[in-house]
Protein backbone atom coordinates (compact mmCIF):
# COMPACT_ATOMS: atom_id res chain seq x y z
CA UNK A 1 0.00 0.00 0.00
CA UNK A 2 1.56 3.12 -1.02
CA UNK A 3 1.81 6.41 1.41
CA UNK A 4 0.89 9.69 -0.22
CA UNK A 5 2.51 13.05 0.74
CA UNK A 6 0.74 16.34 1.05
CA UNK A 7 2.44 18.88 -1.36
CA UNK A 8 1.58 21.78 0.60
CA UNK A 9 2.06 20.93 4.13
CA UNK A 10 3.99 17.53 4.15
CA UNK A 11 1.96 15.44 5.91
CA UNK A 12 2.02 12.08 4.89
CA UNK A 13 -1.42 9.31 4.40
CA UNK A 14 -0.33 6.66 5.46
CA UNK A 15 -2.94 3.90 4.43
CA UNK A 16 -2.07 1.10 7.03
CA UNK A 17 -2.64 3.99 9.83
CA UNK A 18 -5.66 5.78 8.09
CA UNK A 19 -7.26 8.98 9.47
CA UNK A 20 -9.08 8.49 12.56
CA UNK A 21 -9.98 12.02 13.39
CA UNK A 22 -11.89 11.89 10.28
CA UNK A 23 -13.26 8.75 10.01
CA UNK A 24 -10.97 7.11 7.89
CA UNK A 25 -9.80 3.33 9.43
CA UNK A 26 -6.56 1.52 8.92
CA UNK A 27 -6.44 0.27 6.11
CA UNK A 28 -7.95 2.31 3.13
CA UNK A 29 -6.06 2.98 0.03
CA UNK A 30 -5.24 6.30 -0.83
CA UNK A 31 -7.35 6.08 -3.70
CA UNK A 32 -10.66 4.98 -1.62
CA UNK A 33 -10.26 8.03 0.07
CA UNK A 34 -13.39 9.87 -0.85
CA UNK A 35 -13.38 12.59 -3.27
CA UNK A 36 -14.27 15.47 -0.33
CA UNK A 37 -10.96 14.04 1.93
CA UNK A 38 -8.61 16.81 2.78
CA UNK A 39 -5.74 16.82 4.45
CA UNK A 40 -6.04 16.72 7.89
CA UNK A 41 -3.31 19.18 8.64
CA UNK A 42 -3.87 21.90 6.20
CA UNK A 43 -7.05 21.02 4.10
CA UNK A 44 -5.52 20.81 0.84
CA UNK A 45 -7.67 18.44 -1.63
CA UNK A 46 -6.52 14.94 -2.51
CA UNK A 47 -5.23 16.09 -6.20
CA UNK A 48 -2.42 17.78 -4.17
CA UNK A 49 -1.22 14.49 -2.63
CA UNK A 50 2.02 12.74 -4.70
CA UNK A 51 2.85 9.46 -3.93
CA UNK A 52 5.84 9.47 -0.95
CA UNK A 53 9.41 8.67 -2.04
CA UNK B 1 -14.30 50.25 25.73
CA UNK B 2 -14.74 53.63 25.75
CA UNK B 3 -12.19 56.24 24.46
CA UNK B 4 -12.05 57.29 28.61
CA UNK B 5 -10.49 54.17 29.15
CA UNK B 6 -8.05 54.67 27.02
CA UNK B 7 -6.66 58.08 28.27
CA UNK B 8 -3.77 57.35 29.72
CA UNK B 9 -1.74 55.50 26.90
CA UNK B 10 0.27 57.56 24.18
CA UNK B 11 -2.20 59.27 22.07
CA UNK B 12 -1.57 56.82 19.07
CA UNK B 13 -3.27 57.48 15.77
CA UNK B 14 -4.56 55.55 12.86
CA UNK B 15 -3.82 56.48 9.70
CA UNK B 16 -5.99 56.89 6.67
CA UNK B 17 -4.26 54.72 3.96
CA UNK B 18 -7.76 55.21 1.37
CA UNK B 19 -10.92 56.66 1.10
CA UNK B 20 -12.80 54.03 3.71
CA UNK B 21 -9.41 52.07 5.37
CA UNK B 22 -7.06 53.30 8.37
CA UNK B 23 -4.06 51.27 9.18
CA UNK B 24 -4.33 50.60 13.22
CA UNK B 25 -0.99 48.34 13.85
CA UNK B 26 1.50 48.78 16.25
CA UNK B 27 4.77 49.13 15.59
CA UNK B 28 7.70 46.98 17.63
CA UNK B 29 10.74 48.82 17.26
CA UNK B 30 12.48 46.49 19.71
CA UNK B 31 12.12 42.77 18.49
CA UNK B 32 14.99 41.68 16.72
CA UNK B 33 14.93 38.21 17.33
CA UNK B 34 11.16 36.71 15.17
CA UNK B 35 11.38 32.61 16.10
CA UNK B 36 15.14 32.67 15.15
CA UNK B 37 14.99 35.42 12.37
CA UNK B 38 16.89 37.75 12.78
CA UNK B 39 14.87 41.09 12.66
CA UNK B 40 17.92 44.41 12.80
CA UNK B 41 15.10 46.62 12.10
CA UNK B 42 12.00 45.68 14.40
CA UNK B 43 8.90 44.76 12.66
CA UNK B 44 5.31 46.23 12.78
CA UNK B 45 1.90 44.19 13.33
CA UNK B 46 -0.37 45.80 10.63
CA UNK B 47 -4.27 45.93 11.41
CA UNK B 48 -6.81 47.47 9.15
CA UNK B 49 -10.02 48.78 10.24
CA UNK B 50 -12.68 49.49 7.03
CA UNK B 51 -15.11 52.12 7.66
CA UNK B 52 -17.61 50.77 5.83
CA UNK B 53 -21.73 50.25 7.05
CA UNK B 54 -20.83 47.56 8.57
CA UNK B 55 -17.20 48.49 10.42
CA UNK B 56 -14.90 45.62 10.12
CA UNK B 57 -11.36 45.05 11.24
CA UNK B 58 -8.71 43.08 9.64
CA UNK B 59 -6.48 40.77 11.43
CA UNK B 60 -5.25 42.18 15.11
CA UNK B 61 -1.71 42.95 16.69
CA UNK B 62 0.56 40.30 18.82
CA UNK B 63 -1.11 40.62 22.22
CA UNK B 64 0.91 42.92 24.27
CA UNK B 65 0.30 45.53 21.37
CA UNK B 66 -3.38 45.57 21.70
CA UNK B 67 -3.19 48.59 23.94
CA UNK B 68 -1.61 50.49 20.69
CA UNK B 69 -4.10 48.84 18.40
CA UNK B 70 -7.48 50.22 20.47
CA UNK B 71 -5.64 53.16 21.18
CA UNK B 72 -5.14 53.89 17.61
CA UNK B 73 -9.04 52.69 16.32
CA UNK B 74 -10.28 54.74 18.70
CA UNK B 75 -8.78 57.99 17.48
CA UNK B 76 -11.67 57.03 14.62
CA UNK B 77 -14.19 55.18 16.32
CA UNK B 78 -15.39 53.99 19.34
CA UNK B 79 -14.34 50.48 19.22
CA UNK B 80 -17.51 48.72 20.15
CA UNK B 81 -18.65 49.91 17.16
CA UNK B 82 -16.91 47.58 14.64
CA UNK B 83 -19.17 44.91 13.32
CA UNK B 84 -17.20 42.14 11.80
CA UNK B 85 -13.51 40.93 12.29
CA UNK B 86 -11.66 39.02 9.54
CA UNK B 87 -8.77 36.77 10.72
CA UNK B 88 -6.29 36.55 7.11
CA UNK B 89 -3.74 34.54 9.54
CA UNK B 90 -4.01 32.71 12.98
CA UNK B 91 -0.36 33.06 13.71
CA UNK B 92 0.02 34.98 17.24
CA UNK B 93 1.39 38.01 16.08
CA UNK B 94 -1.76 38.85 14.38
CA UNK B 95 -4.07 37.04 16.09
CA UNK B 96 -2.87 37.03 19.54
CA UNK B 97 -4.91 40.16 20.79
CA UNK B 98 -8.10 38.45 19.10
CA UNK B 99 -9.61 37.05 22.17
CA UNK B 100 -9.39 39.98 24.33
CA UNK B 101 -10.65 42.37 20.86
CA UNK B 102 -13.40 40.38 20.88
CA UNK B 103 -14.49 40.35 24.52
CA UNK B 104 -14.02 44.39 24.16
CA UNK B 105 -16.12 44.68 21.58
CA UNK B 106 -18.20 42.02 21.15
CA UNK B 107 -18.80 41.90 17.07
CA UNK B 108 -21.49 40.22 15.34
CA UNK B 109 -19.25 37.93 13.49
CA UNK B 110 -15.76 37.19 13.28
CA UNK B 111 -14.56 35.44 10.17
CA UNK B 112 -11.53 33.00 9.29
CA UNK B 113 -10.90 30.55 6.16
CA UNK B 114 -11.98 26.97 7.49
CA UNK B 115 -8.48 25.97 8.76
CA UNK B 116 -8.34 29.22 10.05
CA UNK B 117 -11.43 28.90 12.36
CA UNK B 118 -9.48 25.16 13.10
CA UNK B 119 -6.16 27.17 13.81
CA UNK B 120 -7.92 29.72 16.08
CA UNK B 121 -9.67 27.07 18.12
CA UNK B 122 -6.20 25.15 18.77
CA UNK B 123 -4.64 28.44 20.02
CA UNK B 124 -7.41 29.96 21.82
CA UNK B 125 -10.07 27.09 22.62
CA UNK B 126 -12.79 30.41 22.38
CA UNK B 127 -16.42 30.21 23.65
CA UNK B 128 -17.11 32.36 20.56
CA UNK B 129 -17.87 31.10 17.37
CA UNK B 130 -15.73 32.24 14.31
CA UNK B 131 -17.43 31.81 11.23
CA UNK B 132 -15.71 29.67 8.12
CA UNK B 133 -15.58 31.33 4.65
CA UNK B 134 -15.07 29.35 1.48
CA UNK B 135 -12.46 30.29 -0.81
CA UNK B 136 -13.83 32.97 -3.25
CA UNK B 137 -16.61 33.70 -1.25
CA UNK B 138 -17.65 37.85 -0.56
CA UNK B 139 -19.40 39.24 1.95
CA UNK B 140 -21.04 42.48 2.03
CA UNK B 141 -20.10 45.22 4.80
CA UNK B 142 -23.17 47.44 3.19
CA UNK B 143 -21.42 49.81 0.77
CA UNK B 144 -18.85 48.11 0.00
CA UNK B 145 -17.73 44.41 -0.44
CA UNK B 146 -15.05 42.41 0.40
CA UNK B 147 -14.14 38.85 -1.48
CA UNK B 148 -11.82 36.21 0.60
CA UNK B 149 -9.30 33.84 -1.59
CA UNK B 150 -7.15 30.88 0.69
CA UNK B 151 -3.56 31.25 0.22
CA UNK B 152 -3.00 28.10 2.21
CA UNK B 153 0.38 26.98 3.54
CA UNK B 154 1.21 30.62 2.25
CA UNK B 155 2.74 30.19 4.91
CA UNK B 156 0.24 28.64 7.10
CA UNK B 157 -2.66 26.50 6.39
CA UNK B 158 -4.87 28.88 7.55
CA UNK B 159 -3.66 31.73 5.49
CA UNK B 160 -5.83 33.59 3.48
CA UNK B 161 -6.39 37.20 1.64
CA UNK B 162 -9.51 39.16 1.68
CA UNK B 163 -9.96 41.78 -0.98
CA UNK B 164 -11.79 44.85 -1.13
CA UNK B 165 -13.27 46.05 -4.39
CA UNK B 166 -14.07 49.33 -4.55
CA UNK B 167 -10.79 50.31 -2.74
CA UNK B 168 -9.08 47.43 -4.99
CA UNK B 169 -6.79 46.71 -1.82
CA UNK B 170 -5.55 43.65 -1.55
CA UNK B 171 -5.13 42.70 2.57
CA UNK B 172 -2.35 39.44 2.28
CA UNK B 173 -1.73 38.62 5.34
CA UNK B 174 2.33 37.96 5.75
CA UNK B 175 2.72 37.65 1.89
CA UNK B 176 4.40 40.40 -0.21
CA UNK B 177 5.41 41.63 3.92
CA UNK B 178 8.43 42.24 5.25
CA UNK B 179 10.39 42.71 9.38
CA UNK B 180 10.43 46.73 8.92
CA UNK B 181 10.01 49.26 11.97
CA UNK B 182 8.96 52.41 10.49
CA UNK B 183 6.68 55.99 11.30
CA UNK B 184 6.12 55.71 7.32
CA UNK B 185 3.48 53.61 6.71
CA UNK B 186 3.60 54.04 2.86
CA UNK B 187 6.15 51.64 0.12
CA UNK B 188 7.26 55.22 -1.48
CA UNK B 189 7.97 56.97 1.37
CA UNK B 190 10.83 54.54 2.44
CA UNK B 191 14.36 54.02 0.47
CA UNK B 192 13.99 51.38 -2.39
CA UNK B 193 17.01 49.12 -1.99
CA UNK B 194 16.42 48.90 1.97
CA UNK B 195 12.46 47.63 1.08
CA UNK B 196 14.13 45.66 -1.78
CA UNK B 197 16.61 43.96 0.83
CA UNK B 198 13.95 43.26 3.80
CA UNK B 199 11.45 41.79 1.35
CA UNK B 200 13.80 39.42 -0.15
CA UNK B 201 14.61 38.36 3.46
CA UNK B 202 11.74 37.73 3.92
CA UNK B 203 10.71 35.47 1.40
CA UNK B 204 13.52 33.74 2.01
CA UNK B 205 12.84 32.72 5.37
CA UNK B 206 9.31 32.49 5.59
CA UNK B 207 8.25 31.85 1.98
CA UNK B 208 11.25 29.80 0.19
CA UNK B 209 9.58 25.87 1.10
CA UNK B 210 6.35 27.14 -0.64
CA UNK B 211 7.60 28.47 -3.25
CA UNK B 212 5.60 25.95 -5.63
CA UNK B 213 2.35 27.38 -4.04
CA UNK B 214 3.84 30.48 -4.74
CA UNK B 215 4.03 30.02 -8.41
CA UNK B 216 0.07 28.71 -8.44
CA UNK B 217 -0.65 31.67 -6.39
CA UNK B 218 0.49 33.95 -9.23
CA UNK B 219 -1.71 32.10 -11.47
CA UNK B 220 -5.00 32.33 -9.87
CA UNK B 221 -4.53 36.07 -9.04
CA UNK B 222 -3.81 36.18 -12.72
CA UNK B 223 -7.02 34.31 -13.39
CA UNK B 224 -8.82 36.27 -11.35
CA UNK B 225 -7.75 39.63 -12.75
CA UNK B 226 -7.98 41.55 -9.69
CA UNK B 227 -7.49 45.21 -9.80
CA UNK B 228 -4.69 45.69 -7.37
CA UNK B 229 -4.40 49.33 -6.40
CA UNK B 230 -2.95 48.74 -2.79
CA UNK B 231 -1.63 45.79 -1.31
CA UNK B 232 -1.64 45.76 2.26
CA UNK B 233 0.34 43.15 4.32
CA UNK B 234 0.68 42.06 7.78
CA UNK B 235 4.17 43.47 8.37
CA UNK B 236 5.87 46.61 7.24
CA UNK B 237 5.01 49.37 4.73
CA UNK B 238 1.76 49.17 2.62
CA UNK B 239 2.63 48.86 -0.78
CA UNK B 240 1.12 51.38 -3.32
CA UNK B 241 4.14 51.61 -5.84
CA UNK B 242 6.31 49.52 -7.31
CA UNK B 243 3.20 46.24 -7.14
CA UNK B 244 4.52 44.72 -10.54
CA UNK B 245 8.25 44.60 -9.04
CA UNK B 246 7.23 42.68 -5.99
CA UNK B 247 4.75 40.38 -7.69
CA UNK B 248 7.58 39.99 -10.50
CA UNK B 249 10.23 39.41 -7.98
CA UNK B 250 7.97 37.03 -5.84
CA UNK B 251 7.91 34.83 -9.32
CA UNK B 252 11.57 34.83 -9.67
CA UNK B 253 12.55 33.82 -6.26
CA UNK B 254 10.22 31.04 -6.43
CA UNK B 255 11.49 29.87 -9.76
CA UNK B 256 14.77 29.42 -7.50
CA UNK B 257 17.31 29.46 -10.89
CA UNK B 258 20.91 29.18 -9.71
CA UNK B 259 22.82 32.50 -10.02
CA UNK B 260 26.47 33.22 -10.19
CA UNK B 261 27.49 32.92 -6.68
CA UNK B 262 28.93 30.56 -4.59
CA UNK B 263 28.31 30.83 -0.61
CA UNK B 264 30.65 29.62 1.92
CA UNK B 265 29.17 28.90 5.46
CA UNK B 266 32.25 27.49 7.90
CA UNK B 267 33.01 27.66 11.46
CA UNK B 268 36.28 27.23 12.85
CA UNK B 269 38.19 26.01 15.82
CA UNK B 270 41.42 27.15 15.72
CA UNK B 271 41.40 28.58 12.10
CA UNK B 272 42.15 25.40 9.97
CA UNK B 273 38.59 25.74 8.14
CA UNK B 274 38.86 28.68 8.04
CA UNK B 275 41.92 28.85 6.00
CA UNK B 276 40.58 26.30 3.80
CA UNK B 277 37.34 28.65 3.42
CA UNK B 278 39.79 31.49 1.99
CA UNK B 279 41.82 28.94 -0.58
CA UNK B 280 38.05 28.10 -1.59
CA UNK B 281 36.71 31.57 -2.14
CA UNK B 282 40.26 32.37 -4.05
CA UNK B 283 39.37 29.18 -6.35
CA UNK B 284 35.58 30.19 -7.24
CA UNK B 285 36.53 34.02 -7.75
CA UNK B 286 39.45 32.85 -9.93
CA UNK B 287 36.69 30.87 -12.20
CA UNK B 288 34.97 34.17 -12.80
CA UNK B 289 32.37 33.28 -9.63
CA UNK B 290 30.96 35.91 -7.18
CA UNK B 291 32.25 34.22 -3.88
CA UNK B 292 30.86 35.62 -0.19
CA UNK B 293 32.07 33.99 3.03
CA UNK B 294 30.40 33.51 5.78
CA UNK B 295 31.84 32.71 8.73
CA UNK B 296 29.29 31.63 11.76
CA UNK B 297 29.73 33.96 14.76
CA UNK B 298 29.65 36.89 12.56
CA UNK B 299 26.36 35.76 10.56
CA UNK B 300 23.19 34.75 11.35
CA UNK B 301 21.05 31.71 9.73
CA UNK B 302 18.69 34.11 8.06
CA UNK B 303 21.36 35.85 6.95
CA UNK B 304 22.54 32.77 5.28
CA UNK B 305 19.05 32.21 4.03
CA UNK B 306 18.71 35.32 2.42
CA UNK B 307 22.53 35.09 0.72
CA UNK B 308 21.33 31.37 -0.54
CA UNK B 309 18.23 32.69 -2.30
CA UNK B 310 19.87 34.17 -5.19
CA UNK B 311 23.10 31.87 -4.71
CA UNK B 312 24.29 28.25 -7.13
CA UNK B 313 26.18 26.72 -4.82
CA UNK B 314 26.23 25.85 -1.32
CA UNK B 315 30.12 25.01 0.51
CA UNK B 316 30.18 24.06 4.28
CA UNK B 317 33.29 23.82 5.76
CA UNK B 318 32.38 22.23 9.61
CA UNK B 319 35.36 20.88 11.98
CA UNK B 320 34.98 18.05 14.07
CA UNK B 321 34.50 18.53 17.85
CA UNK B 322 33.72 15.02 19.40
CA UNK B 323 32.80 13.12 16.63
CA UNK B 324 30.46 15.03 15.23
CA UNK B 325 29.43 18.44 12.85
CA UNK B 326 30.63 21.72 14.95
CA UNK B 327 26.76 22.62 16.62
CA UNK B 328 26.96 25.99 14.90
CA UNK B 329 27.10 23.98 11.77
CA UNK B 330 24.31 21.55 12.51
CA UNK B 331 22.22 24.51 13.73
CA UNK B 332 22.33 26.45 10.39
CA UNK B 333 21.78 23.29 8.49
CA UNK B 334 19.49 22.04 10.19
CA UNK B 335 17.39 25.78 9.22
CA UNK B 336 18.34 25.50 5.74
CA UNK B 337 16.78 22.16 4.89
CA UNK B 338 14.12 23.28 6.25
CA UNK B 339 13.36 26.23 3.63
CA UNK B 340 14.36 23.67 0.48
CA UNK B 341 16.07 25.35 -1.67
CA UNK B 342 16.56 23.80 -5.28
CA UNK B 343 18.72 24.24 -7.81
CA UNK B 344 22.17 24.16 -6.05
CA UNK B 345 25.32 22.58 -6.47
CA UNK B 346 27.44 22.27 -3.52
CA UNK B 347 30.47 20.51 -1.51
CA UNK B 348 31.81 19.86 2.11
CA UNK B 349 35.63 20.96 4.16
CA UNK B 350 36.62 20.94 7.17
CA UNK B 351 39.63 20.45 9.87
CA UNK B 352 39.71 17.45 12.41
CA UNK B 353 42.11 16.14 14.77
CA UNK B 354 41.34 12.35 15.13
CA UNK B 355 38.42 10.49 13.90
CA UNK B 356 36.96 13.00 11.30
CA UNK B 357 32.66 12.09 11.16
CA UNK B 358 31.93 15.80 10.25
CA UNK B 359 33.00 15.04 6.34
CA UNK B 360 30.53 12.31 6.13
CA UNK B 361 27.86 14.17 7.97
CA UNK B 362 28.26 17.46 6.17
CA UNK B 363 28.11 15.29 2.77
CA UNK B 364 24.64 13.48 3.58
CA UNK B 365 22.97 16.08 4.92
CA UNK B 366 23.85 18.29 1.59
CA UNK B 367 22.68 15.08 -0.24
CA UNK B 368 19.95 14.90 1.96
CA UNK B 369 19.16 18.79 0.73
CA UNK B 370 19.05 17.48 -2.75
CA UNK B 371 22.20 19.40 -3.35
CA UNK B 372 24.42 17.99 -6.02
CA UNK B 373 27.52 17.28 -4.49
CA UNK B 374 30.68 18.25 -6.84
CA UNK B 375 33.33 15.83 -4.94
CA UNK B 376 33.89 14.12 -1.85
CA UNK B 377 34.84 16.98 0.09
CA UNK B 378 38.39 18.07 1.12
CA UNK B 379 39.29 17.08 4.46
CA UNK B 380 42.40 17.70 6.97
CA UNK B 381 44.29 16.34 9.58
CA UNK B 382 44.75 19.30 12.26
CA UNK B 383 46.29 22.31 9.99
CA UNK B 384 46.08 22.78 6.22
CA UNK B 385 49.40 22.87 4.38
CA UNK B 386 50.58 23.97 1.04
CA UNK B 387 49.48 21.08 -0.62
CA UNK B 388 45.95 20.70 0.87
CA UNK B 389 45.39 24.55 0.64
CA UNK B 390 46.00 23.83 -3.02
CA UNK B 391 43.56 21.14 -2.88
CA UNK B 392 41.10 23.61 -1.59
CA UNK B 393 41.50 26.32 -4.15
CA UNK B 394 40.80 23.66 -6.82
CA UNK B 395 37.68 22.59 -5.09
CA UNK B 396 36.59 26.19 -5.39
CA UNK B 397 37.58 26.40 -8.95
CA UNK B 398 35.28 22.71 -9.53
CA UNK B 399 32.51 24.07 -7.40
CA UNK B 400 32.55 27.64 -10.00
CA UNK B 401 32.50 25.76 -13.08
CA UNK B 402 29.46 23.49 -11.52
CA UNK B 403 27.65 26.47 -11.20
CA UNK B 404 28.09 27.82 -14.38
CA UNK B 405 27.22 24.65 -16.07
CA UNK B 406 24.12 24.68 -13.91
CA UNK B 407 23.41 27.97 -14.81
CA UNK B 408 23.46 26.95 -18.65
CA UNK B 409 22.04 23.85 -18.12
CA UNK B 410 18.57 25.39 -16.16
CA UNK B 411 18.32 28.29 -18.62
CA UNK B 412 18.28 25.31 -21.53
Amino acid sequence: MTSYECTLCGYVYDPQVGDLDNNIPAGTVFEDLPDDWTCPECGAGKEDFTPAE
Amino acid sequence: MTQDTLQHRAPFQAVKISEHVYWVGAIDWKIRDFHGYATERGTTYNAFLILADKITLIDTVKAPFMDEMMARIASVIDPAQIDYIISNHAEMDHSGALPAVIRAVKPEAVYASTMGVKALADHFHLDEAITPVKDGASLSLGNLHVSFYETRMLHWPDSMFTYLHEEAMLFSNDAFGMHLASSERFDDELDAPLLLQETEKYYANILLPFSHLVLRLQEKLDGLSLDIGMIAPDHGPIRRSGIAAVLENYARWARQAPAAKVLIVYDTMWESTARMARAIEEGVTAAGVMAKLMPLGASHRSEIATELLEAGALVVGSPTLNNNLYPTIADVLTYLRGLKRQNLVGAAFGSYGWSGEAMSQLNETLAAMKIELVSDGIKVKYVPDADALAHCYALGQQVAEAVLEKIRSHAS
